[in-house]
């Protein structure tokens, strides 16, 4: 699965300091409503998942449905316990998962 | 005359037999017209608020929900979710909940938070079929639900069709 995720982070942060993570991932969103030209009704594939984990630690996740637009874009916030990696992931219907780390740039 | 006569018969066990069956709809029918005074079938989104809420009642709340009052393409929809909350671990926001009342599916995301989110936050894109009301539930770590809701003008319908 080649979606390549895009993440926006601040280039520098704090410890204690409130950021905002900002992630956009290419995918169709297919709802499993919709019928192709013949009529049947084509096979819903959405992102169902994502998780943002911070060396191990749950900070955000979410549950998405077909009613999440194409191109799922979300937008959330951690507060910087200290340096260390982020971790986010997503999960595709049929269980493909597309993962990106980022280290996060702590300031002294 | 012969044939009257065995009409008539059968017409007799007939009137029995239909009657019975009759009195076995009649009791049928009470049953489900009983079933029919609790509400008419749910619908998507009532059924989707049942899943989340159980036997829980929301009160409104703090919720700030950012919608544009008019979308013009009701395939993405931004919104924005604020929850006014210290976000410790003794009193943070759980759960947000995005409901759409008249998308075929209802369900539009969850998010989960925790105390390290820092902020109870969220802001994605949504679909939106026409125009109707859109319902944020957030879950506090309390157990309690608060909710907030908008109206959506829909432009040209979201969902494909």
């Amino acid at each position: 699965m080649s979606l390549r995720p895009r993440i926006k982070l601040p280039e520098s942060v704090t410890p204690g300091e409130i950021i905002e993570i900002k992630t956009l991932i290419s995918h169709i969103m297919e709802t499993g409503q919709r019928r192709d030209k013949d009529g049947q009704p084509i096979p819903r594939k959405i992102i169902n998942a994502f998780r943002a984990t911070f060396e191990g630690q749950d900070v955000f996740s979410a549950t998405l449905h077909p009613g999440t637009s194409a191109n799922p874009y979300l937008v959330f916030n951690m507060k910087v316990p200290g340096p260390g990696e982020l971790e986010l992931t997503w999960v595709e219907d049929g269980g493909a998962v597309t993962t990106e780390r980022v280290k996060l740039n702590v300031a002294a | 005359m012969e044939r009257p006569h065995r009409v008539s018969v059968v017409g007799r066990r007939d009137v029995l037999v239909g009657a019975g069956a009759g009195l076995l709809l009649l009791a049928l029918g009470r049953g489900a017209l009983a079933q029919d005074a609790k509400g008419p079938p749910p619908n998507p989104y009532e059924q989707a608020l049942d899943k989340i809420l159980g036997s829980t009642k929301p009160s409104p709340g703090k919720i700030t929900f950012e919608v544009p009052e008019i979308a013009e393409n009701g395939n993405t929809v931004p919104y924005a979710v604020t929850i006014d909350s210290p976000m410790t671990s003794a009193d943070h926001v759980k759960a947000i909940h995005v409901l759409s009342t008249q998308n075929p599916l209802s369900n539009v995301a969850s998010f989960a938070l925790t105390p390290l989110s820092g902020r109870a936050y969220v802001s994605s894109r949504m679909r939106l079929a026409k125009t109707q009301d859109v319902v944020v539930l957030a879950e506090l770590s309390s157990g309690k639900f608060i909710v907030g809701q908008r109206t959506v003008k829909v432009t040209i319908g979201g969902c494909g069709g």
